[in-house]
């Protein structure tokens, strides 16, 4: 058995790791890593969402005990002090000593902070690991309780200093750019390009200091302010550096392996060093002379590495792509292969329009046939598109202005993802190939998005390729004449949106008469609840109207249970009863025999009711002023709260009021799939808001509104849809995005995948609920308003009118029970006998 | 459970000995089903108004012995029509009793006539 040391856990120490475990051969080895930070590595890459989310956990590309689990044995916080090439041993920092026989350094770079007087002051970070977040996040705290005002700046107006510009932002602190060179993002862009950049960033807040040197950092001890000329000063309470990068080399040259005059530990294309039985990988690594700040060249050299080792003869890619898209949400840039070409290799295209901050260059070779680089700043949906094409050498339109304008004014998306060859990479960061992704539909057993990304580990990085993915998979479907048009089933040929539309416009109120008008047959249990959910979310009809064509549990408007009982859960908004409803519930659920459990939708369930006493239970119920829960239903469930600042110390607002507000609001409301709410009264987010369909959080300056989020089969976070608002605003974006789900989505698809299948994603549904694109604000508000005008306690019809209590009878020529239930005793409670199988 | 089973056989309409008097037509839901108790028996009922038909099969659905089939939901596969089991939407001919979307044993089925207003359903025993 032979030992491989890897040095380092982060992005590609990490990958390294897993890809040599899942190689042929790799069980002759033992893996140890170790790392310096404190916990497993994490992806780096999105640090920008611990800012959101502050979970730590979420970050990491694997728990501990996945090493443990491949007999990888992780050793954090400890670093590697020393190199003995000839013992071949390793000291760590607490000087113990191991043995290898091959030594992998990964021990990636760390921020470059420039020699500036005063940088080592109090309120002076760099960015780039949890730990310089979590000093962020507290200094910023701190600073803003003294001045709620106070401005901070990040030198550097890089990719990465963009990034911080925006959480330093996302703070509440007023952010400053101060960048060296006279345009942004110097590296990728040109200077049209960057001056429609700055204007985007101005118009969201961010204030752009060009062609600034700083001389020093002002203030005692801690810092207050920036120095650029001797009148020059910018006041500033805290500084972000993001000025470069600068290789972890140190084992390297206390070990004398060859290293490059600019840092940095030489590799050949095997990523071998200087020492046959030391390779290096990521970011600590020279490979032609350069140092690749990226994600995607690392991973190939952790694979080539990997290789090697193992004895075979895999080569690093003798040209590296830097093509880059930047990530701040609402603010697309992207550059790639040759973004500023000269005049002698070819010709530019470039399309401008400063009002909407656009821009698009396009660089073409000489003959017009090949894409060599471009730029895009504003919108940068074609980028995977053009990516591909420029690394895959394809073809281009005899116009190659097509590529690159509207399609307002003649251009035309070019091609589609299924005219890529075959090994063209896809998803860099898994170098995933275009064949793999539909061979993983032709050839494998996969059907949809879901399942091509869990086979192929295609977009789980980065996730800069899902949208071609996406594309991939669709298009491989519809040739092979898989369902991507969702019909609806055998009697009703449209989708769920179509057959909305369809009812809408003709104004049908009853099943047969759709089925008349558009459908064949008699239907089933397919159509006949979708059609019972489209009346419904119409014309707010409740499930008493045509009970017939309500899915089980809506026609009895209670759960079927396992054994053919029913549950009952009376609403109990925001979670918030007094302790005389509370009476109510217990002397039910103690006169009919009813078993009593707390639900996670923060009410109380009563299992195990016999449809006979349905009707009298809820008359109970309704008499001490309860309403339906609507646990049945596809609809709205709950609002979660957390107690907010009625009680917490911590709260911003009244979660609790909010909650209530908007349960009683959206109660009732009937759509595509169930619908739920959380409202949290601070960042903490006891409520879990950002696990629900909309998540509410109340934020210094009004409440952040995030959509389509859930738990269950597929958690989803929920995504920003709209800052600090107020109460009124929120219901009106609330009532708008609702609305707008309901009338598009897919049966059964909740918001979450719903979002996934909107074409544009969160932006396009940022501009059709907070810009109105489509012209439907007030169209959506008003039948929103009609279907909460409309509301009523379906559980209190049922049992007002004779007719329809005749339905919660077990027999219809007798008053006797179901003689065939049988129930066993469950604690102090009473449960359903067990299923045979 | 094979017990319960054991009850339901499948009668065709030549083989009735006793037409059961179960209730009236304006105690069944069109395009809807209930349950009929006949001795130790549950018999679920359909008024297939859609196809103005009427249907009779054992209440008990053979996936987990549950005693539901009466509340599921009527429709039809290719013409065929058919109930829905509420529990896991298993689907059943109301014709031959064929797991239509399964393959669990066929359930029971019985004739049913109206007569003056009210249904009858035919047992052979
Ligand atoms: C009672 C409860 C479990 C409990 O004892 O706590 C429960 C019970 C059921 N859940 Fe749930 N869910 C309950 C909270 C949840 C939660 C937690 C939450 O809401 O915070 C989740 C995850 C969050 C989410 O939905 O995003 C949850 C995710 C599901 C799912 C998966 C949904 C998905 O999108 O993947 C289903 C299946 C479905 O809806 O298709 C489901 C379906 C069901 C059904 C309705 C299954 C059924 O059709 O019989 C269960 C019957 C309830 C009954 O008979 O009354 N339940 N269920 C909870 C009732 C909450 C309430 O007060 O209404
Ligand atoms: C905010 C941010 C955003 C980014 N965005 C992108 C992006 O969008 N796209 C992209 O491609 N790239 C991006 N990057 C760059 C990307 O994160 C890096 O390319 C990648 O993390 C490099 O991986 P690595 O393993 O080489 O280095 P690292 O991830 O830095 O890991 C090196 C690890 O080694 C440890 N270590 C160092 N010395 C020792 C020692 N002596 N003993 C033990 N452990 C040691 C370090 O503590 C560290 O944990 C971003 C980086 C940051 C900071
Ligand atoms: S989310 Fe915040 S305000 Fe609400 S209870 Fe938790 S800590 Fe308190
Ligand atoms: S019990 Fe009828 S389908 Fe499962």
């Amino acid at each position: 058995m032979k030992t491989v040391i890897v040095v380092g856990n982060g992005m590609v120490g990490y990958k390294f790791c897993e890809k040599f475990v899942a190689k042929a051969g790799s069980e002759n080895y033992k893996l140890i890593v170790f790392g310096e930070e404190p916990r497993p590595a994490y992806d780096r890459v999105h640090l920008s969402a611990f800012f959101e989310s502050q979970d730590a956990k979420a970050l990491e590309l694997a728990p501990a005990s996945w090493y443990a689990e491949h007999n990888i044995e992780l050793i954090t916080n400890e670093r590697i002090t020393d190199i003995h090439k000839t013992k071949k041993t390793i000291t760590t920092v607490k000087d113990a000593e191991f043995s290898y026989d091959y030594l992998v350094l990964a021990t990636g770079s760390s921020a470059f902070v420039p020699p500036i007087k005063g940088v080592e002051k109090e309120g002076v970070f760099v960015y780039r690991t949890i730990e310089d977040l979590e000093g962020m996040l507290g200094y910023a705290a701190k600073i803003k309780k003294n001045n709620p005002k106070a401005k901070a700046a990040v030198l550097g107006g890089g990719l990465l200093g963009l990034e911080a510009g925006k959480a330093v932002m996302d703070m509440g602190l007023e952010p400053h750019i101060v960048e060296f060179a006279p345009k942004l993002m110097p590296r990728q862009l040109d200077s049209r390009s960057s001056q429609v950049l700055q204007l985007k960033l101005e118009s969201i807040g961010l204030n752009i200091h060009l062609s600034k040197a700083t001389n020093q950092i002002l203030g005692d001890t801690t810092i207050t302010g920036m120095e650029f000329g001797e009148d020059d000063v910018l006041d500033v309470e805290m500084l972000v550096i993001s000025a470069g990068i600068r290789p972890r080399d140190e084992l390297g040259k206390t070990c004398d392996l060859e290293m490059g005059v600019r840092g940095g530990i030489i590799v050949n294309n095997k990523m071998l060093t200087s020492d046959a039985n030391i390779y290096a990988i990521g970011e600590v690594a020279l490979y032609n002379q350069m140092i690749y700040g990226l994600v995607a060249p690392g991973y190939e050299m952790a694979d080539v590495a990997a290789e090697q080792i193992l004895g075979n003869d895999t080569l690093m890619s003798a040209e590296i792509d830097m093509s880059t898209k930047l990530k701040l949400i609402g603010v697309d840039v992207a550059s790639f292969g040759e973004p500023f070409m000269p005049a002698l290799k070819g010709h530019s295209i470039i399309f401008e329009n400063k009002t909407q901050y656009l821009y698009k260059r396009i660089n073409v070779s000489l003959d017009g046939k090949k894409l060599l680089g471009g730029i895009l700043v504003g919108d940068a949906s074609d980028y995977s598109m053009l990516h591909q094409i420029y690394l895959n050498g394809m073809a281009i339109p005899e116009d190659p202005a097509q590529l690159i304008l509207p399609a307002s004014e003649g251009g035309s998306s070019f091609g589609s993802a299924l005219d890529l060859p075959d090994e063209a990479q896809i998803c860099s960061c898994e170098n995933v190939s275009k064949g793999q992704i539909c061979g993983a539909i032709t050839d494998g057993d996969c059907d949809t998005f879901a399942d091509v990304v869990s086979c192929t580990k295609a977009s789980t990085s980065c996730g800069g390729c899902k949208p071609m993915v996406v594309d991939l998979v669709n298009e491989t479907l519809k040739l092979l004449g898989k369902e991507v048009k969702n019909n609806i089933c055998e009697h009703l040929d449209y989708t769920r949106q179509e057959l909305y539309g369809i009812i809408k416009v003709k104004r049908l109120t009853s099943y047969f008469e759709v089925m008349d008008a558009c459908g064949t047959g008699d239907g089933c249990e397919v159509c006949k609840p979708l059609v019972a959910s489209i009346f419904a979310s119409l014309y707010n009809d409740t499930a008493n109207k045509e009970d017939v064509i309500q899915d089980s549990n809506d026609k009895f408007l209670a759960n079927i249970q396992r054994n053919g009982t029913y549950s009952v859960v009376p609403r109990i908004p925001g979670g918030e009863i007094t302790p005389e409803k509370l009476i109510v519930i217990g002397e039910v659920g103690k006169k009919y025999n009813l078993y009593t459990k707390i639900t996670g939708g923060q009410r109380i369930d009563l299992f195990g009711a016999e449809l006979n006493d349905l009707p009298a239970i809820w008359k109970q119920l309704i008499d001490a002023g309860f309403e339906s829960g609507h646990a049945y239903g596809k609809s709205l469930r709950t609002v979660k709260s957390c107690v907010g600042s009625t009680w917490c110390r911590f709260g911003l607002d009244e979660s609790v009021s909010f909650a209530i507000e908007l349960e009683d609001r959206y109660k009732g409301l009937r759509s595509p799939h169930k619908l739920k709410g959380g409202v949290s009264g601070c960042i903490r987010e006891c409520a879990e808001a950002r696990g629900k369909d909309f998540g509410v959080i109340a934020v210094e300056g009004g409440w952040n509104l995030y959509v389509c989020g859930n738990g269950g089969v597929t958690p989803k976070h929920a995504i920003l849809l709209a800052e600090k608002v107020d109460n009124e605003t929120c219901i009106k974006y609330l009532d708008r995005f609702l609305m707008y789900y309901i009338r598009t989505a897919a049966p059964l698809m909740r918001t979450a995948a719903w979002l996934d299948k909107l074409e544009g994603g969160i932006e396009q549904l940022k501009k059709v609920v907070l810009d109105d694109s489509l012209n439907i604000a007030e169209e959506l508000e008003k039948e929103m308003q009609f279907l909460v005008d409309a509301y009523e306690c379906e559980w209190k019809q049922a049992i007002e009118n004779e007719e329809s209590k005749k339905r919660f009878s077990h027999f219809v020529n007798s008053d006797d029970r179901d003689d065939n239930l049988v129930f066993v005793p469950m604690r102090e409670q009473k449960m359903p006998e067990h299923w045979e199988n | 459970m094979e017990e319960i089973l054991s009850k339901y056989k499948t009668t065709a309409e030549g083989d009735v000995k006793v037409w059961f008097k179960a209730a009236s037509i304006h105690d069944f839901t069109e395009n809807g089903g209930a349950c009929v108790k006949y001795k130790d028996k549950q018999i679920a009922v359909f008024n297939y108004k859609r196809k103005n038909a009427w249907y009779a099969c054992q209440n008990v659905c053979p996936h987990k012995m549950e005693m539901v089939l009466s509340r599921g939901m009527l429709g039809d596969y290719q013409g065929i029509p058919k109930i829905a089991c509420p529990m896991h939407k298993k689907t059943f001919s109301l014709e031959t009793g064929e797991n239509l979307n399964g393959d669990l044993e066929a359930i029971a089925t019985y004739p049913v006539k109206v007569e003056d207003d009210f249904v009858f359903i035919g047992f052979s025993e």
